[in-house]
């Protein structure tokens, strides 16, 4: 008797196996059918980043809006973290009050462009009063005044193909990328207002990104070149950002 | 399933209790991942939390900010936070579903209302009473007392799986932009996204008392008898029939 149950034990455990094996294929197949797989899905946190980031994508609405306050929930303090760029074409920029700056946009658009804060003024102005949360724990609420960034997107033109927006900021050192759900949120700003004034330096003068629904290291400061791409593979060390080689996830809706 | 495979053929009448197993395969199974995906939660929660030692009530807070109060650690602003975070939730998936998987199997297997269930009589407040005064005089339990839980273990058991660990759950989302922009109300109701980092750190501090509390527990009542239960199923070392 325990030999027959053995056997039965023996083959049921191995169906169960080869069907959560399959399973788990059919399930990864369709994951990166439907854009489910971060560029950081590799290593020991792969399958937790994937998880997040796919449950996240499944279930949240695309343009769900991040909460939006009153103008007198404005935080008082707005804590910096990090410097401005230590470099002297940062400071004579500063020096210059932006005027010779430019945000060069390229990658697979239809035209690539490059623009001055004049010309991003140019486009209709929106402004949102949201929260930007550091990973580290400590948050504030603020004024951003900007152009959605899906605005300059339709201007240049992004090809169907596009999968990811690559932004760096002006010293080089910061950069990362959003996914196309993010990228044509209509809280997703490039930003050159803050509290009613222009950025202040601090801020990421005069242009950051302003990624809503992300915690506060994807809203990337000092702006000035944006790549649009399908795939992350030959960028920096193909992860999506410098964040997931330093331990933190690519994905930050949290 | 796997629990009969060690009923002895041959019980006998009077040690028949003794001998059945004294937990389910799936609590022993759900208890242990649990136990490694907790212990993994806790170190990598303190790794976030060296990142910013100040609580906050409300919305916002920062450096500059009036705080709720200030843990008196050195370590403020250490950069441990990157791999901790990454961690955090690696550990909390699979805490959270395993933790999804006990509660569903433990309520259609009834193991909640059959075992975790003080019954009536067992909430007067003289029973509780005599459950106190025996905890507080470190009274070991008889080994027929060690085959079921008491009403202060129920009491307990039942508040950290049904209260504690989904407050914990739902303070962790709360402080997602993403999950928050989709359910605010998630965030409304604890007050804020600061308030629900300050919640989620109390509650953290519950559970690791409660931890405490157990392992202390279990050494009282027979370190190797108890663990022994919780991984064979067996209090007592098997016996083979003859």
């Amino acid at each position: 008797m325990s030999d027959s149950l053995t056997r039965r034990k023996l083959i049921t455990t191995g169906l169960v196996a080869a069907a959560g094996a399959s399973g788990l294929g059919v399930a990864a197949a369709l994951a990166s059918r439907y854009g489910l797989i971060p560029p950081n899905h590799r290593g020991i946190f792969g399958p937790s980043e994937t998880l997040t980031y796919a449950a996240q994508r499944v279930l949240i609405p695309r343009h769900s809006l991040a909460r939006e306050f009153n103008r007198s929930e404005i935080s008082k303090v707005a804590f910096v973290n990090g410097k401005p760029p230590q470099n002297e074409a940062y400071q004579r920029h500063v020096a210059g009050g932006f005027a010779d700056w430019r945000l060069t946009v390229d990658g697979l658009v239809a035209r690539p462009s490059s623009f001055s804060v004049a010309d991003l003024k140019r486009f209709p102005g929106r402004s949102q009063i949201t929260h930007q949360a550091c990973e580290e724990g400590w948050s504030f609420i603020a004024e951003w005044i900007g152009v959605p960034l899906s605005t300059v997107l339709n201007f240049v033109g992004v090809s169907p193909q596009a999968r990811y927006v690559v932004y760096y900021s002006f010293d080089g050192f910061w950069w990362d990328s959003m996914d196309m759900p993010d990228a044509w949120h209509p809280q997703t700003f490039l930003a050159y207002g803050m509290n009613g004034g222009d950025l202040p330096v601090d801020h990421g003068a005069p242009v950051r990104m302003k990624v809503a629904r992300q915690l506060g290291y994807k809203s990337v400061k000092y702006i000035s070149h944006i790549t649009v791409t399908d795939a992350m593979k030959h960028i920096g060390d193909g992860q999506g950002s410098p964040a997931p080689a330093a331990g933190y996830s690519w994905y930050a809706g949290i | 399933m796997a629990e009969s495979a060690y009923l002895p053929g041959l019980a006998i009448q009077n040690s028949e209790v003794l001998d059945s197993s004294r937990h389910s395969a799936l609590v022993r199974v759900t208890h242990w991942i649990h136990a490694l995906s907790f212990f993994a939660l806790v170190v990598s929660g303190i790794a976030i939390l060296l990142a910013h030692t100040r609580f906050y009530w409300g919305e916002t807070g920062g450096e500059g900010a009036p705080s709720l109060f200030d843990l008196p650690l050195p370590l403020h602003r250490a950069h441990v936070s990157g791999w901790g975070r990454s961690l955090h939730f690696l550990s909390a998936w699979i805490c959270v579903l395993n933790g999804f998987f006990y509660a569903v199997s433990g309520l259609v297997s009834q193991h909640f209302r059959k075992n975790l269930l003080p019954a009536k009589a067992a909430l007067s407040w003289s029973s509780i009473a005599r459950a106190v005064s025996d905890h507080l005089h470190l009274k070991r339990p008889t080994e027929e007392e060690s085959l079921t839980y008491n009403v202060l273990q129920r009491l307990a058991y039942l508040a950290v799986v049904f209260l504690l660990f989904p407050l914990i759950i739902l303070t962790g989302l709360a402080m997602s932009p993403a999950i928050t922009s989709a359910v605010p109300t998630l965030v409304i109701i604890f007050g804020g996204q600061q308030s629900a980092r300050t919640i989620h750190f109390f509650i953290a501090n519950f559970l690791v008392l409660f931890l405490l509390v157990h392992i202390a527990m279990v050494c009282l009542a027979g370190f190797t008898k108890r663990v022994r239960a919780m991984i064979t199923g067996h209090s007592a070392a098997r016996k083979e029939p003859l």
